[in-house]
Order: C-alpha cells, then structure tokens, then sequence
C-alpha cells in the first residue's frame, strides 16, 4: 500500500487533536494502517499544534521537510508557516479566517497578505483549497466545527486512502451530541472543496 | 468503564504511546503507581489517576519524584507490582533514592518510566537518561513504537522480578506522544496487598551492609548482561555486510531509510531494546559480519562507544561511526528524512535529492509564542509585582510552570531558571552578592516540590528577598493535577489532606507574609510595595484559582469586557498586559468576547476608563 503523508496545522484550540483522532478512528475502522504524532505540549497556552498523520506501510510517526502530501492548515498564517513540509506535488487546504498571533497586537510582527499567501502557496505546490472554514462552520451551527469544515475538504480531495463515509462514522462515534453539527460541517466542507 | 481497562484480548484499539504504556502495566497486573507530572509523561499518571478510581489500582500524585520513588519503592519491597512515573529531569530529583535503592533491589515489579525530551517541547535539557542505567547498575528497556511500548511493560515487570531489581523504562516524546493502532493482551490479576519480611542486614544500608550489597548488584548486572544478550528485544535483520546498530524510535526511520534507499539486501541491522547492560556478545558477534557501521541514536553516543569499546575487545578495526560533524547531531531529535540521508551518505548510496520547496519569496510571518490564557491570574501578579517594584534595580528569579511564560515581552518577568525549586534558593545567592532587589516566582505545585527546603534556609541564613508564590490551585502547566495544597473535592474525592500554603510559611518562620488577591490590583501593588520594603524574607501568596482550570470545573466567571468610545488608543492595556483576548481591527483595540474571562485586569488599569463589562454596552 502506497504510503501516504498528511500534516496539520492550527492554533492551541481549534480542535486538530480531535480531528487527527477521527481520522485515526476511521482508518482502525477500515483497517488502514496508521500511525501518527502530535505537538501539544503548549496547546492551550495559545502556541502551534501540529500532527502527522502518516497512512499506509511506512513505519515512522513524524513527517520531515518537503514529504508532505497534503497539507491542511486551520489558520492561514499557520498553513504558510508549515510550508517547509510541501513539495511542488502537494495538495494544500487551508481556512482562510485569520487568528493573527497576539505578536501583531503588540507590534511584533505584520500579519501576512491574504492574497499574496494564497498566490505563494498556489505558486510552490500542485492545488491549493482556500476557503473560509470558520464562515461555514458559524453557518453548521457550531463555530469550533472548523476542524470538521476541514476534514470535509480533505476527504471530498480523494488523497487520503480513507471514504467519507468512514469518517463520518468516526465523527459520530467520537464528538457525541455534536455530531449532528460536526456532520453538517464535514459536508459543508466536502462541498465547498468541490468548488475550488 | 475505563477504555484502557477493557479486557478483549486481541482486539484493537486506536492508542497514544503514553495510553499504550499504561495499558501495558495494566496487562502486566501493575497494582501501585507513584508519580509527579511531567511532559511527556503525564497522561502515563493521568490514565491511572482515572483507573484508580474505578478499580483496585492504587495511585497517588505525590510531592515530588523523589517521594514518588520512595513511595514505589516501599511497595515494591512488600511484594507489590509497582510504577513509578516521571519525566526524564525528574529521576535527577529521584536519583539520591534511584542509586542506593539499585542496592537494595525489589520483590515485586518495579518499573520506573523515564520519558525523555530530544528537542526539548517542554523541559529545560535534553539529558539522555539511558547513562542513569549506567551509572546505577539498572536495567534499561527502550521500545521504539507505540505498539512495542505496550508489550515491553510486561517484560519489564517479569524482568525486574527475575533480578529483584527496579527497571527502567526509557521513552522519548515520539513514543509517548506518538499515536498507533494497538492490539490489546490478557490482562493479569493485580494483587494489591504485600507483605514486609524484616531483613535489616539487607535493608538498611549502612556502610557494612553496603559493601556487600554493592557486590550483589554487580553481579545482579552480570546475570543482567546475559538476559540482554538473548532478549527478544535486542534482535538482528538482514544479512548484508552495512552494519547499523539502533535503539528508540531511530530503528523506525532506519527500517523506512534502508527500504526507501533500497539497502535491504545489503544492510544488516541491530536493534537494541534492552540498552543497558548493551548486550556484549550479541555485538560482537554482528560487527564480525560487517565491513562498515553506523550507530543511529538520538542524545548520546551512549551505543556507540560502547560498541567501540567491543570492537577493541575483539580487535575489530573497521569503521564505526554515528556521532559527528558530517553524521549525526547529539543535538535535538532525528527525523526520517535525516537519518536516510546520514545513511547515504555513510554507506555511499544513491540519494534521491530532498523535494522541499523554495521558500523564498515568503514574508517573515509574526511569531506565534504560546503565552499566559486571557485572564490569566498570573498575568496580573506579574503586573502588581512590576509596578510595585517600579524604581528598583530587580532580579525576578522564576520557576517552572505556566509561570515561566511571564519571562517573555511585554511582561519580562523572569531572569533566572534552572530547575525545579531553583527560583528560592538562586534567591539566597543573589540577594547575597548583588545589591539588587530579588523578587522570585514559584507556583503552588512547585513549591511543595522542592521550594520548602529553599525557603527554610532563606529564613535560617537571614537572606533578603521577596518570594511571590503563585497559588493558583492546581498544577495548570502539565494538565491540572492535584498538589497538595488542593482541595480535592473539586475531582469529587474525597479521604484527602490539605495544605495550605500561608500555613507552612508561617510555620517555617517567615516575618513578612502577605496573601493577596490578584485581580485587586491597586491592593495587591500597595502590599507588595510593602514586602519589598521588608528587610528579611517576605512572602506574598497571590491566590486565585487557574482560569482554564476553573472554566473546566464551570465555576462561574466574570462577564467579559469591552473596549468603549472613550478608548484613545494609548493602548497601555496591550502593550503593558499581553492579555490574548486583544487584538487589533483597524487600528483600534478590540477584545475577543469569546477569549475573555472577564478577570476586570485591562480595566482597573485603563487611564481613561474606557473598558468596560460588556453588559453595560449601550
Ligand atoms: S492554564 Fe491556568 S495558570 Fe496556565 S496560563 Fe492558563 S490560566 Fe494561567
Ligand atoms: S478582562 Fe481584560 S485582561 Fe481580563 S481577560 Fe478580559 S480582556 Fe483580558
């Protein structure tokens, strides 16, 4: 089985734990094997979370530079940051709703452009998917459903050797009496990915 | 019922390396576990705290891990399958107890998990514990997947029962936070309940005991050196004449590096499991197969120059390699991409050039630190202390925890750290030769750690200083864990003690003590300018609980606060604070509603007045 590589990137509370975890669940349902690891040590202080995931025969847990094959970003800032881990064949999705890092506040730093982040990355990879995840999760009628807009647009991508519905199973089996609103936000983002 | 408690042998199930190890010692008939958190070993503890609860499994946070060991240890001796779990700098606190309980030995099982931290995500070094084996004489088991981490438990246990000595169980961050699909074993019977057979003459370590205790322990090492070189976990693959000898998770990205450099048909690699004693023969025996060896290991050429030292023994001369400028670091941690390039490079195989992407052309993006929550009762100590100490020359000794964060711009308080305890006792130095004035931070948990001792000798040795103790009710930093100064009741227990804090202060002789409350914050300057003005040992104790913590207990919070027209944009609020609920939007301050707890901080210091409880919006 062919091995593929899927890096995360958010900010500490935008739910990529959970995220990685469903799609965890939904490989052990379909019998892929997975394996993956995660930076969390300061994840509620506000700091980077990032997750590897990586799919199929490989033995390794993390994901060096430039051998990602999807790169999925919940903040866009984040999803420029990690572009280290892409190469000129990777899929790159990412929200477009900015959470600029408190830096910009207090005059530590300029938050980037929003057109020329997507023309960089549009530039440097295969396909970039950018959209605004935060809008569509407020419209699932759940706002912290962004990871779930987003796993949407990753499954509907076809890179993954995972169906959507084997996802939707997980987030049922995961996220409880959100997953009406979390099934709502997949599909919404499935759609949306569809578009662009 | 626990997920971890599941008795379906053979079943799989989706696991964190930290859940995987627990499982282990769950399979293993573990009944007694001892721990101070630590990333990345926590959830290790937190998984028993919660499975403690719901079955025999005894379990204790205790003070620090010197005690945990200690704790461990007595229930080890009476027969009883013991665990006890730290980070890799907290068997350093441990190891006054670590090296002479090697002497003694155990009955039952005793298991200690050093979790080790290459790159250091969360802790202040690198140390590579696998010299702790070393230098005490003890068993090191080093598992190099989350599956394996869970099946190595067992091992360990029956290990340490078969030399009647503790083991260690060395993991890396990438073990323990790393994530698998597990297959689940049998689980054994726990027997929780021991006994003690008196036996002074072994017991109690006096120096004539000792000297026949140390013979013991180094034959128990000999017996030990021949375990290790018939372990199931110290095994060879392959048949090539490229020798790499590995350990941890390096073996992993080696298994992918050799397959993808397509070496397989001439490598031949040794992976090491049970690293100390390294298994002597069974090396010996691989490197007369080899024309040429890399060792690939994170941290120390702790495998390499042992294997040196057996191709001497054996008058081997061919190359051995692992440490060096053009191979591998002794700093950080490895990555697949790394490894298989070294192993190109060394064994002169064809290298497909890396992929990345040119990233030129990529504005520098803002730096994203984590930082203090919004509403942070800490964020407005430091401020209180700031203004307080407002004119003097300072130096702001600091400790370990949320707190620590403080340190960064705009607050700046933080100049000295080194471990566990140190903000105290580097205060009595300072104090000493400078003529500065020393105002330390230590949180709750780190206090009862191993602040006690410091603050004893200030109040012996008369030095001079201020020591805010940053009481805040829980370890926040490592997840919320208990201390001792905790009331227990908030995780619905009950049958503990508790102490408080003002309490042992007082007991310890301190003169000046002040408990203030942190979000008062024209209160709290006034009786801090007032233990600063103290000549002597003042302590203030700035309580209130975490906000996080009491979000999650869903204790009631402020109402949030807002940013009204008679802001004029001086924007103190932003620049002395660094509260993250602030953002900008056109130039003007703006608060997340969302983000804030409504601590009220922002608005006592606003010069305008201007921030106001949301509710009061027109
Ligand atoms: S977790 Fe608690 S102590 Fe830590 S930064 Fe957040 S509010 Fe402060
Ligand atoms: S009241 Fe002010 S300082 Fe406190 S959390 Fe809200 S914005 Fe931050």
């Amino acid at each position: 089985m062919k091995t593929t590589r899927l890096i995360i990137v958010a900010v500490g509370g935008q739910g990529n734990l959970l995220a990685s975890r469903i799609l965890g669940e939904a490989s052990l349902l379909s019998g892929i094997p997975i394996r993956m690891s995660e930076i969390h040590g300061m994840a509620q202080r506000g700091g980077v979370v990032e997750s590897a995931l990586v799919f199929g025969e490989a033995e390794s847990t993390i994901i060096s530079d430039g051998e990602a094959d999807v790169l999925v970003g919940f903040e866009p800032s984040e999803t420029l940051r990690a572009l280290n881990k892409c190469n000129s064949g990777t899929t790159v999705i990412t929200n477009l709703s900015p959470l600029p890092p408190f830096t910009v506040a207090i005059g530590k730093g300029v938050y980037p452009d929003l057109g020329l982040l997507q023309e960089l990355i549009r530039e440097k990879t295969k396909r970039l998917i950018a959209f605004d995840a935060t809008a569509l999760a407020k419209e699932a009628g759940n706002v912290m459903s962004v990871n779930m807009v987003l796993l949407g647009a990753l499954l509907q991508t076809d890179i993954l050797p995972l169906s959507a519905d084997n996802v939707k199973e997980a987030i049922k089996v995961r996220t409880g009496k959100f997953a009406e609103s979390n099934i709502r936000a997949f599909e919404l983002g499935f759609s949306s990915a569809k578009l662009s | 019922m626990h997920k971890l408690l599941t008795d379906t042998p053979g079943n799989k199930m989706l696991l964190l390396g930290s859940e995987a190890i627990a499982r282990g010692a769950v399979e293993a008939g573990l009944a007694f576990a001892a721990t101070y958190p630590g990333t990345p070993s926590s959830e290790i503890s937190l998984n028993f705290f919660q499975i403690s609860q719901e079955s025999d499994l005894y379990f204790e946070y205790s003070t620090n891990e010197k005690v945990a060991l200690e704790v461990a240890a007595a229930a080890a001796n009476s027969g009883v399958r013991s665990m006890c779990i730290m980070k890799h700098v907290g068997l350093n606190v441990a190891a006054d107890a670590l090296m002479t309980l090697a002497y003694v030995g155990v009955k039952g099982g005793l298991v200690i998990i050093t979790a080790d931290d290459p790159f250091m995500f969360s802790s202040q070094n690198e140390q590579d514990n696998r010299y702790y084996g070393k230098l005490s004489g003890l068993p090191v088991i080093e598992p190099s997947s989350v599956q394996e981490a869970k099946e190595m438990m067992p091992y360990a246990f029956d290990l340490s029962e078969e030399l009647q000595e503790p083991v260690l169980f060395r993991t890396t961050t990438r073990i323990n936070h790393s994530t698998a699909i597990v297959e689940l074993g049998k689980i054994r019977k726990r027997v929780t309940k021991g006994s003690f057979k008196k036996d002074p003459f072994n017991y109690v370590t006096v120096p004539a005991v000792s000297r026949k205790l140390h013979v013991k322990l180094l034959k128990n090492i000999e017996k030990a050196s021949n375990i290790s070189d018939n372990s199931i976990y110290n095994f060879t693959e392959g048949k090539g004449d490229f020798g790499i000898i590995c350990n941890g998770v390096s073996y992993i990205y080696v298994s992918d590096a050799v397959k993808d450099l397509n070496l397989e048909d001439k490598t031949r690699i040794l992976r090491v499991g049970f690293s100390h004693p390294m298994p002597a023969k069974l090396i010996k025996t691989f490197l007369k197969e080899c024309k040429k060896v890399l060792v690939v290991e994170e941290g120390e050429p702790y495998m390499e120059e042992a294997v040196k030292a057996f191709a001497q023994e054996e008058g081997l001369t061919m190359p051995i390699r692992g440490k060096g400028e053009d191979l591998f670091s002794r700093l950080y941690e490895f990555d697949p991409a790394m490894v298989r390039k070294c192993i190109a490079k060394f064994f002169d195989a064809a290298f497909p050039a890396p992929k990345t992407v040119d990233l030129s052309g990529i504005p520098e993006l803002p730096q994203r630190p984590p930082n203090l929550c919004a509403g942070c009762s800490h964020r407005a100590t430091f401020y209180a202390v700031k203004k307080a100490a407002e004119g003097l020359e300072t130096i702001y000794p600091t400790d370990i925890g949320c707190y620590t964060l403080g340190f960064l711009p705009p607050l700046g308080m933080g100049d000295f750290l080194i471990c566990m305890g140190s903000s105290v006792g580097t205060s009595c130095g300072f104090s000493k030769v400078t003529d500065n004035k020393v105002i330390s931070f230590i949180g709750d948990s780190t206090f009862f750690h191993s602040g006690i001792p410091g603050l004893v000798n200030a109040v012996f040795n008369n030095h001079n200083f201020t020591l805010v103790i940053l009481d805040n009710g829980t370890t926040a930093m490592t997840g919320h864990q208990p201390n001792p100064g905790v009331d227990m009741s908030n995780f619905n227990l009950s049958g503990y003690g508790r102490i408080i804090i003002e309490d042992v202060v007082k007991a310890l002789g301190v003169q000046h003590i002040t408990v203030i409350r942190p979000y008062r914050i024209k209160k709290s300057i006034e009786a801090i300018k007032e233990a600063l003005n103290f000549k002597g040992v003042s302590v203030v104790i700035a309580k209130e609980m975490c906000t996080l913590y009491s979000k999650s207990l869903k204790k009631p919070t402020g109402k949030p606060f807002y940013i009204s027209e008679k802001c004029k944009n001086h924007r103190n609020c932003v620049n002395d604070l660094a509260c993250p609920a602030f953002s900008l939007k056109d130039n003007r301050v703006h608060i997340d509603p969302v983000m804030c707890s409504g601590c009220s901080v922002c608005a006592q210091i606003c010069p305008e007045n201007a921030i106001l409880p949301l509710k009061d919006k027109k």
